[in-house]
């Protein structure tokens, strides 16, 4: 008897793993080496000619290229854009699709009709698409060019962060258009509210307003640091960001290459990840304020 | 009596709860409808332009609606685009990855909610890890991998790493198999181990078809996903074959050449019109599937605790 239950646990460790065995086989060999790959290659003068490619090591030559050659600061200048327009959208982001989850979630006709509406831009917003968009104008609201906002801005700030704000105001749509998956999450959460909480609470003399703040917002919690990282990542990664195209470019430009491109990747990454940091610690910090109180 | 009747008014207009009143209400729907055409006017617009001829796009008093349906600018587009072909080849880098990135990840998905395997935090983090390593990173090795193994430039390039689930967002599908897999009881596996199934069995008798769902959502998000990526198909497949999005990506500087207002008008139109035959496609299976994908969210239980 006591022999029986360890074949069947080492039973199942076998059959456990023979489901994951093609998760593992493709990370090993299309993340894992080729991550480190990576690393290696933007530590090394990478070149390609008919044969094949010549890879030697040149310790962290592409990483001081890129603070000190003019592709470099192409680079460098359209991530610092990347990332001061991104403090900029998550927050646009995300309080919008909070308020548009809101409002879904009320008992109101054609809830679906309006659902699939706000939906539909996950299911075409395409680079090319957008791009087309932006190009035929239609991606801004009239309104903000004619009231002057723009110029107010290229005047009151600095030209670093000038350039990236009025990008915001000038595709303003289009960032609305990036809060489809969040809204659904928004919706997700606020649909396990227990409706007797918002009843409870008006006996105790809450007002709807009172029960926004108290039990709405606190519900969709974790839900915002979900769709705080989905955002980012998605804005990261999406096919028409300067910053990635940079990457791209470089690959087969004739003074850079794969090296170099690696290590702007790699550089890239670093941001990305100091900016989820940042937000991480933003989260945390209101978190344990709301805790206090 | 004054108090009371002022208090009905309150009643009426502001109502219980925020969303009772009429002021509420109306205030709502106002919002959502302003804000849901702010949403569809490009998609309006662009569909009132690609229709109009040469005399309608000129005159000024022709905003909305076109005098009559004009045509041509699709077929032109449609001829530009070589749409049958491009279409076909669009669909095979779409649907195949989609539908092997949905197994795969399903039986990850399966194995990390199913069973007690050591180290399955390290997994975790590893899967975090590859949806939050941007695929810039690690593109250029697997493109000299690709160049190695002859796949550049052909469907396999991205069907491989979708199969292996190292495709397009394969972490999040992961992760709704996950949530979903083991919300289901466990009480209908063991009564199935006690009849006599096997661990496989199990799986394919109970689990999937009771993850349906989650199959149908992962599929359609999959399949919008591949549709919509450009960076990496026009990395590993771009000199010769085309999508229909990698046309479209061309289709600006091949219509830009000409000049003069008129001309221009035109190729607006036309170039209108493509971007709607490229997303007509996705636009039909939304419109079919829809309830799958707004409803999908809520009930693979992604949001779960």
């Amino acid at each position: 008897m006591a022999v029986k239950p360890m074949k069947r646990k080492k039973r199942e460790t076998l059959v456990a793993w023979s489901f994951l065995s093609i998760w593992v086989i493709g990370f090993l060999v299309f993340t894992m080496i080729p991550l480190f790959t990576s690393l290696y290659y933007s530590m090394s003068e990478v070149i390609l000619d008919g044969e094949g490619i010549k890879v030697s090591f040149v310790w962290f030559e592409n990483y001081k290229q890129v603070f000190s050659s003019p592709e470099g600061f192409n680079f460098l200048k359209s991530v610092s854009d990347f990332a001061i327009e991104i403090i900029f959208k998550v927050p646009i982001i995300t309080v919008f699709a909070i308020i548009i989850a809101v409002m879904l979630n009320q008992k109101i006709k054609g809830r679906g009709f309006f659902r699939a509406i706000y939906f539909l831009p996950v299911i075409i917003a395409s680079g090319p698409v957008i791009n087309q968009l932006i190009y035929q104008g239609v991606a801004t609201i009239p309104i903000i060019e004619e009231m002057g906002i723009l110029s107010f801005i290229n005047s009151t700030f600095t030209e670093t962060l000038a350039r990236p704000i009025s990008n915001i105001f000038s595709e303003l749509i289009v960032i609305l258009w990036f809060s489809g998956v969040q809204i659904l999450l928004f919706i997700a959460a606020l649909q396990k509210i227990d409706k007797y909480t918002y009843e409870a609470a008006m006996i105790d003399g809450a007002g709807p307003w009172e029960s926004f703040w108290k039990i709405t917002i606190p519900a969709l919690k974790s839900m915002v640091l979900v769709s705080v990282v989905f955002t980012i990542i998605n804005l990261a990664t999406f096919s028409e960001n300067a910053a990635i195209l940079h990457i791209k470019n470089n690959m087969f430009a004739l003074e850079t290459g794969f090296g170099f491109s690696s290590a702007i990747a790699w550089l890239y990454f670093i941001v990305l990840v100091i900016i989820l940091g940042i937000f991480f610690l933003i989260f945390k910090l209101f978190n344990r304020e709301r805790g206090r109180r | 009596m004054k108090k009371i009747s002022k208090q009905k008014i309150k009643h009426i207009l502001l109502g219980k709860n925020i969303n009772e009143g009429l002021l509420g209400r109306t205030a709502i729907y106002a919002l959502l409808l302003i804000i849901g055409f702010v949403y569809i006017y490009p998609m309006i617009k662009m569909f009132a332009y690609s229709i109009k001829d040469l005399e309608d796009l000129v005159n000024p008093t022709v905003q909305w609606i076109p005098t009559k349906i004009y045509l041509e600018n699709y077929r032109t587009s449609w001829i530009v685009l070589s749409y049958g072909k491009t279409l076909l080849f669009s669909l095979t880098v779409t649907l195949i990855p989609a539908i092997l990135q949905t197994i795969t990840t399903s039986l990850t998905g399966y194995a990390l909610a199913k069973f007690k395997i050591r180290g399955k935090a390290i997994i975790f983090g590893l899967i975090l890890m590859t949806y939050l390593v941007p695929q810039q990173v690690y593109m250029i090795p697997r493109f000299v991998l690709f160049d190695k193994l002859g796949i550049l430039e052909s469907a396999w390039a991205i069907i491989f790493p979708a199969t292996f689930g190292q495709g397009l967002s394969s972490a999040i599908f992961i992760l709704i198999f996950y949530q979903f897999f083991r919300m289901q009881p466990k009480a209908l596996d063991e009564s199935a181990e006690i009849d006599g199934a096997n661990n496989y069995q199990i799986f394919f008798r109970i689990g999937v078809p009771l993850a349906a769902p989650a199959y149908i959502t992962a599929f359609l998000f999959s399949f919008v996903w591949y549709w919509n990526e450009t960076y990496i198909s026009s990395l590993f497949i771009g000199s010769d074959l085309y999508t229909l999005q990698l046309k479209l990506l061309n289709f600006a500087s091949q219509f830009s050449l000409a000049d003069g207002l008129t001309q221009q008008a035109v190729n607006e139109a036309i170039k209108y019109s493509a971007t709607i035959l490229i997303i007509l496609p996705v636009l039909i299976v939304y419109i079919i599937m829809q309830k799958w994908f707004v409803e999908g969210v809520d009930r693979t239980g992604i949001t779960g605790e």
